[in-house]
């Protein structure tokens, strides 16, 4: 991280905009997804999207670090700038974006190779270890940000599959951090754990804000008043509201916040 | 209705569904064990008609090399292969049943040996030139009919009377044995039964599928992980995509049709060879590899995928260090069933003249060789007795062949799975 950036800490409104969505449209062939999308995801800070299911937090994310590329017939309109830059322009490397933009998925999905493997492959393919040691370093430093080192240190030989759910997902944070991204973004995370598991996944969390700004989609309306700043309501493929976690909570603006943080739909 | 009629409905529905569930099972059972039937009695027809060809018949003459009866003045090694062996097995025969004077009798004697006796004599002296001008007690071979005659048929031997009396004082003698052929494993084919070894076949069949495994292995894998992970999905792909799936079905001839007009007439590659026998059937199991290549490619979970791409992998990268390895068991497979009806075929060679009779062992892709299923097809069509348990030993070897290559297939795809 730049210094400097990263100093502004009292009031949200101070902070800077790493993330910036434009009236976003996203098809998905006819079906609309989408619809005329303006969100700013600010820098060290963790963004909850919430919202029913289907109502587009998903695909936004995924647009973000451009996973929707796969999709043949997926199609992304408006503009989405990471530090002002436009990512969906001709110039911009997607590997490069992937690089700088993490992912975390819904299911944890560790490569079926080895602890050691899983995270250091990203810091490979990107050439980020000049030296075995070198390698050695940013494997075990990832491990121990993301709250997993103790457990796997015995068994870096293991298969990533072998560990438990939540270790899993811990691992899957581990890779994303190895290759040292500006961004996280995780897709509800937590929705395959158990509470402890989860509490644990949470607790990291915060302990990465200070260095990564996170995007979290998440169900659990506890959880996105626990862990973060900021909160979108997604609904229908639009943005009814966004502002800060604790106003979005107790005083929210819009009657279709209110019923859905009610429990009145979704 | 009561309660009462109601649960006796129901319990009558519930007996019925059991007696239902007992049949099914039965039907199960019953069509498991027709085929587990009819798979032993094809095995144990095979095995049992095929044991005899395992075993030759031997006799023990007490040969004396008389350097005269050679007839070689030269007594190097280039005389002495030249030399008359015929004349000594002649005379050995002759000391050893003294009253056979006539012509058409001791030709009728020493037809029961087999035309190779001079040649081992031969193979004798040049190994040890002392053998000249002594005697030794030496094994050799007889032939078919003869063998045919001390295994136990009495039919069709084809020998006379005359000639079974010979062979029956010299079985009293003790100077026949029953021993192992090995010659049938080492050696390849043969106008003589006794002396048709199946080996030729078997090393050409080795090298027609190396040649096909070669080719269809690395070309099938290369174009399903091009199909599936990289092509765009339009009308050509799709296309293309029937166009698979139709040439999996057409008649395998037909590809040695078109393996006669290109690599024969255009490409002028040798015939008969196990190289253009190899590229006709990498032909032929493309299909199928792809197709099997290609469903294992879509069964790997899409979140080993995004979890690459997610990381910053490139597409290739994806491809090829996360999907293929995940996909190459299943790849192994299709290839591994290619390859089995691949050993299997000959219509597709008989075009490109890997029919014809070759008697050396092959020693490389392009000697001319021929594969075991057509050196079955041709001791079928033998009119010799003796070739009816050569064809069944045959069978039992392209067996054995085929079920090496599926261990082989078992212990790659164990070395290559990946715990998902």
């Amino acid at each position: 991280m730049p210094a400097g950036e990263s100093e502004l800490t009292s009031g949200s409104s101070r902070y800077l905009t790493k993330i910036s969505a434009r009236d976003v449209n996203v098809f998905y062939a006819d079906k609309q997804a989408l619809f005329d999308v303006n969100l700013d995801i600010l820098h060290h800070q963790v963004t909850a999207l919430i919202g029913p299911s289907g109502c587009g937090k998903s695909t936004f994310i995924r647009c973000v670090n451009r996973m929707n590329d796969v999709v043949a017939s997926c199609r992304v309109e408006g503009k989405i700038t990471l530090d002002g830059e436009d990512i969906y322009r001709d110039e911009i490397d997607v590997v490069h974006l992937r690089a700088r933009i993490g992912m975390v998925f819904q299911k944890p999905n560790p490569f079926p190779k080895s602890v050691y493997e899983n995270v250091a492959y990203g810091p490979r393919i990107h050439g980020l270890a000049e030296s075995r040691k070198q390698l050695d370093e940013i494997v075990m430093s990832s491990l121990e940000r993301a709250g997993l080192l103790d457990e796997v240190k015995d068994r870096l030989g293991d298969s990533g599959t072998s560990l438990s759910g939540g270790q899993q997902q811990r691992l899957c944070i581990a890779r994303a951090i190895a290759v040292s991204p500006e961004v996280i973004l995780m897709d509800e995370p937590c929705s395959a754990l158990d509470p402890i598991a989860t509490a644990r996944i949470e607790e990291l969390i915060g302990e990465l804000r200070s260095n990564y700004t996170i995007v979290i989609v998440t169900h659990s309306m506890q959880q996105a008043a626990r862990i973060s700043q900021r909160t979108a309501f997604f609904h229908l493929g639009r943005v009814v509201e966004v502002g800060e976690t604790a106003q979005i909570f107790t005083d929210p603006k819009e009657a279709r916040t209110r019923d859905y943080i009610t429990g009145r739909f979704g | 209705m009561t309660e009462s009629e109601r649960s006796n409905a129901l319990r009558r529905r519930i007996r019925s569904r059991y007696r239902a569930e007992r049949r099914f099972r039965l039907y199960g059972a019953a069509a498991i064990g027709s085929a587990v039937l009819a798979l032993a009695t094809l095995l144990g027809s095979v095995v049992g008609r095929a044991l005899p060809a395992f075993f030759e018949h031997r006799v023990r003459l007490n040969v004396h090399f008389a350097p005269e009866a050679l007839d070689a003045d030269d007594r190097s090694a280039a005389g002495l292969a030249q030399a008359n062996y015929g004349a000594i097995l002649k005379q050995t025969l002759r000391s050893r049943f003294p009253d056979v004077t006539g012509r058409s009798e001791v030709r009728a004697l020493s037809a029961l040996l087999s035309v190779d006796a001079p040649y081992e004599l031969r193979d004798r002296v040049l190994e040890s030139p002392s053998l000249l001008g002594r005697s030794e007690e030496i094994w050799l071979l007889l032939t078919d009919q003869a063998d045919l005659y001390l295994k136990g048929a009495t039919d069709a031997s084809g020998l006379s009377e005359a000639q079974i009396g010979w062979l029956e004082s010299l079985r009293a003698e003790g100077r026949i044995e029953r021993a192992f052929a090995t010659r049938f494993l080492s050696t390849g084919d043969s106008r003589e039964p006794e002396l048709a070894g199946v080996w030729g076949a078997v090393v050409g069949s080795f090298f027609t599928l190396i040649v096909t495994l070669a080719l269809s292995f690395p070309v099938g894998a290369a174009a399903a992980l091009y199909l599936e992970e990289f092509a765009p999905r339009n009308r050509w792909t799709d296309w293309i995509e029937v166009n698979i799936n139709n040439l999996a079905a057409i008649p395998s001839i037909v590809f040695g049709l078109l393996g006669l007009a290109l690599f024969l007439n255009v490409l002028e590659l040798p015939r008969s060879a196990p190289l253009v026998g190899g590229m006709v059937l990498a032909l032929m199991t493309l299909p199928t590899v792809i197709i099997a290549a290609r469903s294992a490619i879509r069964s790997v979970p899409p979140s080993v995928r995004e979890a690459a791409l997610a990381v910053g992998a490139s597409p290739m990268q994806v491809a090829l260090q996360h999907v293929l390895p995940l996909a190459l068991p299943g790849i192994l497979t299709g290839t591994i069933i290619g390859m089995a009806r691949a050993l299997g075929e000959t219509a597709p060679l008989l075009m490109i003249g890997m029919v014809a009779f070759i008697v050396d062992v092959p020693a490389g892709v392009t000697d001319p060789a021929t594969v075991l299923p057509v050196q079955i097809f041709l001791w079928a069509d033998a009119p010799e007795r003796a070739f009816l348990a050569k064809t069944s030993a045959a069978i039992l070897v392209l067996l054995g062949f085929l079920v090496i290559m599926n261990l082989a297939a078992v212990w790659l795809r164990s070395r290559f799975e990946q715990r998902w």
